[in-house]
């Protein structure tokens, strides 16, 4: 019900849209007719209740899991990820992240979900956490580190990620997301080589699409990216999403977070 | 003295050099490193293979954010110049109708795709390109095509007064990387994403008097 709601207001706003401004307009004022009750509100409890839940072969909550800021702290901790961690010598993005925490804390195999399609079993709560865990530092200002070498060094390896063209359309990133004022079809393309603005482009993932009554992480975002772009497939928290994510996520410094967002 | 404090600064500097180097990879090795960590990260998926990542010259050229140097882009648009196959016949125009639909479709060439036969491919122009001005939802990383043939005085394809913005427009359409070595635009012949007949009707569209476009 509440999908057919949501389509027969897109159709609604789209149609006045076209009879009397531009349909970009129209879009932006339907996206914030629905952010009042945006639906990745109930991915967000979801997934603060699993954070608290005992689970796992090891019977354990990942309020012990440390994103950066300590361990349990949440709060502000998502602007800064993509960052480098001691106790794996890694850059790790959220998702990357929370693999491990899960696999240490509660005992669960990272490699495991990993493999899971997005949207099913661990996949499905790894979604709901990406959103509790964006949304508890809604508000707060994209704020990477670039303190240690191996940040600086994946921020390098993104941005060559970024431009590298390949495939049978010679597609890049930067095909789309490369310049300002371009769009694809109605879709505005945000360019992401410099910082977009206060919620666009890194700062608004995850989110909830409408379209597909999905809740999408940044992993399952940039999956889609890379398939459209015509690309084999991205493996899951592989190098190549986590260098990206540090090349976007310190080229939006300053931006305001406003993940979990709405899409169309 | 002076010597002690030479050889310390000498050190000095020994050190920093060598924590740099430790710091900061050059460029170079940059690359490389970028390279290996593309291979490890992608897999196979359906008809979408890892071979996807090997490029060719034009693509490797044009993979930063720079563009590549002039007697390397001349290369690049020599070479595709070169691989552009003319239609058998000198048949250039199809129908305008069956152009539209491939205009207007954006499927084929994706992991969730099932053949990679360009028959189950569209030719995704209304994506990047205004053509048709009753279709609203268009793209703008391409420049409009509204009007094409008729604003370069196409009145008749087959005048030979018409032969060479015909012929041009078939060789951006088989290799755009004939005429721009960095073009973002695929190059639908010489990848194999449309066949003669495809390009043929996306021609029409583009060129026939009779086609709303140059109306």
């Amino acid at each position: 019900m509440r999908r057919l709601l949501l389509t027969a207001a897109l159709a609604a706003a789209c149609a006045s849209a076209f009879a009397q401004k531009s349909a970009a307009d129209g879009i932006a004022e339907y996206r914030a007719m629905l952010a009042d009750g945006n639906p990745a509100e109930l991915f967000e409890a979801k997934g603060e209740e699993l954070w608290k839940k005992k689970r796992g072969p090891k019977n354990a909550s990942l309020e012990r899991c440390d994103l950066g800021k300590g361990p349990g702290v949440v709060k502000g901790a998502w602007v800064e990820l993509p960052r480098w961690f001691a106790d794996t010598n890694k850059v790790q993005d959220l998702e990357s992240r929370l693999l491990t925490c899960m696999e240490t804390l509660q005992g669960l195999s990272a490699a495991e979900i990993a493999k899971t399609p997005f949207g099913r079993g661990e996949q499905a709560n790894m979604e709901a956490l990406a959103a509790w865990i964006s949304a508890e530092s809604r508000g707060s200002r994209m704020n990477l580190p670039q303190g240690h070498a191996e940040e600086r060094r994946m921020y390098e390896l993104g941005k060559r990620a970024f431009f590298f063209r390949g495939g049978p359309m010679d597609f890049s990133c930067a095909t789309c997301h490369g310049e300002e004022g371009k769009r694809i079809r109605l879709q505005e393309l945000p360019n992401l080589t410099k910082n977009p603005g206060d919620g666009i482009g890194f700062a608004a993932w995850p989110a909830y699409r409408v379209s597909s009554g999905e809740l999408w992480s940044m992993q399952r975002r940039l999956n889609d990216c890379y398939r459209q772009q015509r690309f084999p497939y991205p493996g899951y928290a592989s190098d190549v999403t986590i260098a990206l994510g540090v090349y976007m996520g310190v080229n939006a410094k300053g931006a305001e977070a406003i993940a979990p967002a709405i899409k169309r | 003295m002076l010597n002690k404090k030479t050889l310390a600064a000498a050190t000095l500097a020994a050190a920093l050099v060598v924590a740099g180097c430790a710091t900061a990879p050059a460029p170079a090795e940059l690359d490389q490193q970028a390279l290996a960590m593309l291979k490890a990260s992608f897999r196979d998926q359906g008809i979408a293979k890892v071979d996807r990542l090997e490029q060719d010259l034009g693509q490797k050229a044009c993979s930063s954010d720079k563009p590549p140097a002039e007697s390397v882009a001349k290369q690049i648009e020599a070479e595709a110049m070169a691989s552009v196959r003319w239609p058998e016949g000198g048949r250039y125009l199809g129908d305008w109708r069956e152009g539209e639909k491939l205009a207007q479709n954006g499927r084929g060439m994706t992991w969730t795709d099932a053949s990679a036969d360009p028959k189950a491919n569209g030719a995704s122009c209304y994506n990047c390109h205004q053509i048709d001005k009753k279709e609203i939802s268009y793209g703008t990383i391409g420049p409009s095509l509204w009007n094409y043939g008729k604003l370069r005085g196409v009145k008749d394809a087959a005048d030979p007064a018409s032969a060479a913005i015909v012929q041009y427009t078939w060789g951006k359409l088989w290799n755009s990387k004939a005429y721009a070595a960095c073009s973002n635009m695929p190059r639908f012949g010489h990848m194999k994403l449309l066949n003669e007949e495809q390009l043929r009707h996306v021609m029409a569209l583009l060129l026939d008097p009779k086609s709303p476009v140059n109306q």
